[in-house]
């Protein structure tokens, strides 16, 4: 974005004009959390009733009750505010913010279309990785402040999970930058640029499908969804760590873990799926925007679908399949891919 | 500073209010972390004197009762309660009340069946078949509400035979069920049963010994899911089930240990397949006949005697005592509950176990607590 705005006003800017787009970014991107929230919100439900039988949502708003989620999130604004008396004040309130930022600040990265994107960093990689691990420290701040026994239960398992399931995350992402040579994330979908067999995950078979199903496994577990829900284990736990939550803090807890999924969903598609590019070269006057999303929104459905077929894992099976299985299967990919790079010449 | 450190168990408090203790159970756990290192249920929340009330009202007076302790099974109830009375009064059931109340019982045992299988999915995470088993319940609960008018507490199976015929076609819709059922049950299989995560959660947990089964009084599934072969309608055969061609499944440690909770809850998708075998059976030769015993009038003096019977409930076996005075009242109506004495198993298998394992043990023993408590 840095440079459109240089081009813009054709020079070098002052620091405010930098600050007000900036900000208008930030606005930007928390419309579009809203409203991709609160669709993921509604799709969600429309799968689930059509996989269990029913239709879910139908009412609101008239067709297929689309208006449902602007219906909820009214009704969450006007509940009351409720904190238990002996809950932390400060972390309770804090917490749903933290998790929030989390998930808020890597979307500053992500490369909607060719040019579209609003910091173009050449660490964009490091830097999602590194600002999602803010969401522990959130969830964690939530269970211990709530006073509840349950709600501390679902966190430190919530905890644990992701700090776990972090590694065979990075690792993978870990293996493309060591292909395209670059942590930028515009620089790794430029790399599948063309036919859809350009795409990482069919270019570099076997050891880049292998690390998409790792990524994509990891990312489950990284927005704690089934088969990885331990943490808010509805028939355990209730609600795991914000089961003390009420109203637009609970909301923020709801419309983060959406934004995560999309987050993590567009990373892989960045990742492994080719990014904004159709991956059908004369298709190619479709926006990259819409392509990107379109994707993302597939791999979206994908977790959606796996939520309402899989039972959960229980903790311990949980962590023993990252640790024992999914990490050195992550870690022999990267070999692998260090091994053909040398081999291709690429090193 | 790692001086003070220490770890404490903690004592938590899982219900009486809680989505996986299917009624409410209050289980007071003492854990280290995520390991529980013992588990005591506390019951009595659902106590509502029902055993007190048998000595107050008269026999018939007291078969609504009866349905509200097992709920899911009402019909099983119901038909316990009034075998118990007809052989204490030596009374003679016209043949079509008995088929007919095969019918409805198996038909009970089926839905019952239906929401262990949907309601254990639930809590061990799947969310889909408790929708699946939900919508197949409802079929047998809309045939139910056709012949009797009511849905979950039936009152129909009297002291004699049962309350009222068979309206015109009802048969035609029971079989028409059990075509739209049968394959049902495969897509159970696939869906739940055979899937690794759910063997992973269910295979090799809370596994139970035969002989501490039957050393706590564990009967039904649970007791057949530790591999033993005794079900009260082929061992001591009650009503006509004697006339009927059925097998008794049993666990047989397939995916895991003999007796865990994987055993148990095949048992339950297996009887349901036997259930349609029978209840088949019973459509083809039910005869035509009076309904009610004609003796029965407004009330029942059971001569002076007592008599302890016991049926195959989808829970277990319950039994009745029932102490006749040769009054139209009893002087004492005890209640053998079948998940009463599964929940006493509870606390020894649960030590050692893990907090999601003691949900997935609990829910395979399928209880009510309307029978625990009464």
């Amino acid at each position: 974005m840095q440079s459109w705005i240089d081009q813009l006003f054709g020079g070098t800017p002052g620091a405010l004009v930098y600050l007000t787009f900036m900000l208008g970014a930030c606005a930007a991107t928390l419309a579009l959390i809203a409203v991709l929230g609160m669709f993921l919100i509604w799709l969600e439900r429309k799968v689930a009733g059509h996989m269990q039988s029913r239709v879910g949502p139908i009412e609101v708003g008239g067709w297929h009750g689309w208006a449902q989620s602007i219906a909820d999130g009214f009704k969450l604004f006007l509940k009351e505010d409720v904190i238990p008396s002996a809950a932390d004040q400060l972390l309770f309130k804090m917490a749903p913010f933290l998790v929030f930022a989390g998930s808020f600040a890597a979307f500053a990265v992500l490369p909607w279309g060719g040019k579209v994107v609003i910091a173009d960093l050449n660490i964009g990689i490091f830097y999602i990785l590194a600002v999602t691990s803010l969401v522990v420290v959130g969830i964690l701040m939530a269970g211990w402040s709530s006073n509840n026994k349950w709600a501390l239960f679902g966190a430190m398992r919530g905890v644990a999970q992701i700090v776990s399931y972090e590694l065979p995350a990075a690792l993978s992402l870990v293996a493309i930058v060591m292909w395209v040579g670059s942590m930028n994330l515009g620089d790794i979908v430029r790399s599948q640029a063309g036919w859809f067999w350009n795409w990482h995950v069919v270019q570099g078979f076997p050891f880049f499908t292998i690390g998409a199903f790792i990524y994509y496994i990891s990312a489950l577990a990284e927005t704690n969804r089934v088969p990885f829900d331990i943490p808010e284990a509805e028939s355990e736990l209730v609600a795991g760590y914000h089961t003390e939550y009420s109203g637009i803090r609970f909301a923020m807890f709801f419309l983060a873990e959406y934004a995560n999924m999309f987050l993590v969903s567009a990373i892989a598609t960045i990742a492994y799926f080719g990014g904004w590019y159709t991956g059908l070269p004369f298709l190619d006057f479709i926006p990259g925007p819409i392509v990107f999303v379109t994707k993302s929104l597939l791999l979206v459905f994908v977790m959606m679908w796996l939520r309402w077929t899989l039972p959960r894992l229980r903790v311990d099976q949980l962590m023993n399949m990252c640790w024992k299985y999914m990490i050195p299967i992550a870690f022999f990919n990267m070999i692998g891919i260090g091994v053909v790079m040398l081999l291709r010449g690429r090193a | 500073m790692a001086g003070n450190l220490r770890t404490e168990e903690m004592i938590l408090n899982m219900g009486p209010q809680h989505p996986s203790t299917h009624g409410v159970l209050r289980l007071q756990l003492v854990t280290d972390g995520e390991i529980v290192s013992e588990a005591e249920p506390h019951i009595g929340y659902l106590h509502r004197c029902a055993e007190k009330i048998g000595e107050n009202v008269n026999y018939q007076q007291f078969v609504p009762y009866t349905d509200r302790m097992d709920y899911l099974a009402g019909m099983n109830c119901n038909h316990a309660y009034a075998y118990a009375v007809e052989r204490l009064m030596g009374l003679a059931v016209p043949e079509r009340a008995e088929y007919i109340r095969i019918l409805v019982l198996e038909l009970n045992r089926i839905a019952s069946h239906l929401v262990a299988f949907g309601t254990y999915g639930l809590d061990i995470g799947a969310f889909t078949p408790f929708f699946y088993a939900f919508r197949e319940r409802e079929r047998i609960l809309d045939l139910f509400e056709e012949l009797c008018g009511a849905r979950l507490t039936y009152n129909y199976v009297r002291i004699g035979g049962v309350m009222i015929d068979l309206p015109a076609g009802w048969l035609k819709k029971v079989e028409q069920f059990l075509d739209y059922f049968a394959p049902k049950i495969k897509e159970y299989d696939e869906l739940l049963s055979y899937n690794k995560i759910f063997i992973k959660r269910t295979a090799s947990i809370g596994v139970m010994p035969a002989d501490a089964a039957i050393a706590y009084g564990v009967t039904g599934p649970n007791l057949r899911g530790s591999g033993v072969q005794w079900d009260l309608r082929k061992d001591e055969p009650y009503s006509i089930y004697d006339r009927f061609q059925f097998e008794v499944p049993i666990g047989r440690g397939e995916m895991g240990t003999l007796g865990d909770c994987w055993d148990r809850y095949m048992v339950r998708i297996r009887e349901m397949k036997e259930s349609v075998k029978i209840l088949r059976q019973a459509l083809a030769t039910i005869p035509e006949g009076p309904v009610l015993a004609e003796e029965v009038g407004k009330s029942v003096k059971p001569p002076a005697s007592e008599l302890y019977t016991r049926v195959e409930n989808p829970r277990g076996e319950l039994g009745f005592w029932v102490v006749a005075s040769g009054k139209d009242t009893a002087i004492r109506c005890k209640v053998r509950a079948p998940s009463f004495c599964s929940m006493s198993i509870f606390k020894e298998l649960s030590r050692g176990a893990m907090i999601a394992d003691l949900v997935a043990i609990v829910g395979s023993f399928d209880i009510v607590l309307g029978e625990i408590d009464r």
